[in-house]
């Protein structure tokens, strides 16, 4: 069970779709896109042969601060490959992923997920936020967590079926927190609620994966099997982008590193890993 | 029994008690989300900023709920733009919303010669619901508790994490227009049995009360709407037999529940054995 990812019914078919990076196809695209994107059939197909995520002379702000958190940031990444973005906190990595799913709207620049702006094709971007982003009080099992996983594929008004509770069954299994799946969330422990949020994000059954330090202040066991639910999805053919602050495990568990500084791309320092080219 | 049995032989008391439930539960289940959302502020405003709906309504010559509704949609979406661009803090845009209508209504009233017409407008009355005010009440009531029903998956992710939300494409902020304006409709369902200024209690108290006994939403909505319809029909007793105002002996009997129940939770538990 390693093509999570069909499950959405999204298939690569070839739509006559205008050539990837083609501005103009990106303009009539967010102008066929209904208002509420909330639903299942609504979305886009992916643009063949376009890269998983490519960002062009991107520049974007938190609201309310003087300086943009990114400020002309370009990269291309192409479609099943492992990029680690690096940089000290407050250099914009987290804010480059926002970007990417749409949280934060960018000043000036472009960004395409699989040839397609941001919002058009959101079954198949999958994002794991930092913990703090979640009320973990609220009255809510490990199981449902996830379950929110499927909301993309249902839209309005549907309940989840007998297939998605299948999947976020064997979802749970794959990153051993079945028997936790009656639990409050509350009642874990943080390795335990980022492997939810990561089996949410599996649920979804995205292409793209887009992980914001899944492997911050977690233990031993979570952070051996993250990794290895990790490589499965990259092995399955997942694009993932991780922001990191591990430098060590760089050449070992990524294809391709990039560096932010300040919010623009730094040069890496001499020895450090680069990987293939994102341009 | 007969004590219990004997006031339903008056219609005015069937009346009263199907209309406590009714409202008890209605407000109750929203009011499980204004608790976790943190919204209790929006609901207590909500429901002071319908007076002058139904003061205008009432001096109009309309009809008082269309009136309210009319007042608390409007403040609903008024205090959603005023917070909108963060350079007011919400609950700041919520004060100055709420004292503002409030006083607006206040006014209205003392234009009118005879104050006590409004008495149960702010205090509320169970026992002076008419078969026509019930029907209003239950369509109301279904459509509340339909729109939750309907949403209730939306709710519940916009309510602890509106990132993932937004994540998939569902508008948080949206979500939460629709919600305030189910409050708005709940709000006026309420003023029949507690009246405007206590009505939030019925919103808050027994969701709170739930909020102490379980960690699964669906039971906390249904432990909210048993104590609430409880402290409907326990209220309305009281005012049958004590002749006091039902209103406060509803809120009061929210209150005596939640207490109770925070002494008992607060209790140490005896050993689990094995």
């Amino acid at each position: 069970m390693n093509s999570v990812g069909e499950i959405g019914g999204a298939s690569f078919a070839s739509v006559p779709f205008p050539t990837p990076g083609s501005r103009s196809g990106a303009k009539r695209i967010a102008s066929r896109l209904p208002v509420f994107s909330y639903a299942g059939g609504r979305h886009a197909d992916p643009v063949p042969d376009a890269a998983a995520l490519a960002v062009r002379s991107l520049r974007a702000s938190h609201p309310g601060m003087e300086h943009p958190a990114l400020d002309g940031v370009s990269l291309r990444i192409p479609s099943g490959t492992r990029v680690a973005l690096v940089g000290p906190n407050g250099s914009g990595k987290s804010t480059l992923l926002k970007a990417v799913v749409g949280l934060l709207r960018p000043e000036s620049g472009s960004i395409l997920v699989h040839g397609n702006p941001v919002g058009a094709c959101h079954h198949r971007v999958a994002y794991l936020p930092q913990r703090g982003e979640i009320d973990w009080r609220f009255p809510i099992n490990v199981r449902k967590l996830v379950m929110t996983g499927r909301y993309v594929h249902l839209g309005w008004l549907k309940r989840p079926g007998r297939e998605d509770h299948e999947l976020v069954h064997d979802i749970l299994a794959r990153l051993g927190i079945e028997d936790l799946s009656s639990r409050q969330i509350g009642q874990l422990s943080g390795g335990q609620q980022q492997r939810a949020l990561l089996a949410r994000s599996l649920a979804q059954g995205s292409d793209l994966l887009l992980l914001d330090e899944p492997l911050a202040a977690v233990d031993a066991e979570t952070r051996e099997k993250i990794s290895a639910v990790i490589r499965e999805l990259w092995e399955s053919g997942k694009t993932i982008v991780t922001a990191t602050h591990d430098l060590e495990s760089l050449s070992s568990d990524f294809d391709a590193a990039f560096y932010l500084r300040e919010g623009r791309e730094a040069a890496p320092e001499a020895e450090a890993f680069t990987g293939i080219p994102l341009r | 029994m007969s004590w219990l049995t004997g006031p339903l032989q008056y219609s005015f008391m069937q009346t009263g008690a199907v209309a406590a439930v009714l409202i008890g539960a209605t407000c109750a289940i929203l009011g499980v989300y204004v608790v976790l959302r943190g919204m209790a502020f929006m609901g207590d405003a909500l429901s002071h900023t319908v007076l002058p709906g139904l003061v205008a309504a009432y001096l109009l010559g309309v009809n008082l709920l269309g009136g309210a509704i009319v007042a608390g949609v409007a403040t609903a979406l008024g205090v959603g733009w005023l917070s909108r661009r963060q350079s007011l803090r919400e609950d700041t845009a919520i004060g100055i919303t709420f004292t503002g209508m409030f006083a607006l209504g206040v006014l209205l009233m003392s234009t009118v010669s005879s104050f006590r017409d409004f008495t149960h407008m702010l205090f509320g009355n169970i026992l002076g619901v008419t078969s026509g005010d019930l029907i209003a009440i239950s369509i109301l009531a279904a459509l509340v508790l339909l729109c939750l029903f309907l949403f209730h998956k939306e709710l519940e992710l916009t309510s602890f994490d509106p990132t993932h939300a937004e994540v998939v494409g569902l508008r948080a902020d949206r979500v939460r227009y629709g919600l305030l304006i189910l409050l708005a409709l709940t709000v006026v369902v309420g003023i029949q049995a507690v009246g405007v200024v206590l009505i939030s209690a019925l919103l808050i108290t027994p969701a709170a009360t739930a909020s102490l006994l379980t960690k699964s939403l669906p039971r906390m909505m249904l432990l909210s709407a048993a104590f609430a319809s409880a402290s409907g029909l326990a209220g309305l007793y009281a005012s049958y037999y004590l002749n006091v105002s039902s209103g406060a002996a509803i809120v009061l009997s929210c209150t005596a529940l939640f207490i109770a129940v925070s002494i008992l939770g607060s209790l140490p538990t005896p050993k689990a054995t094995g």
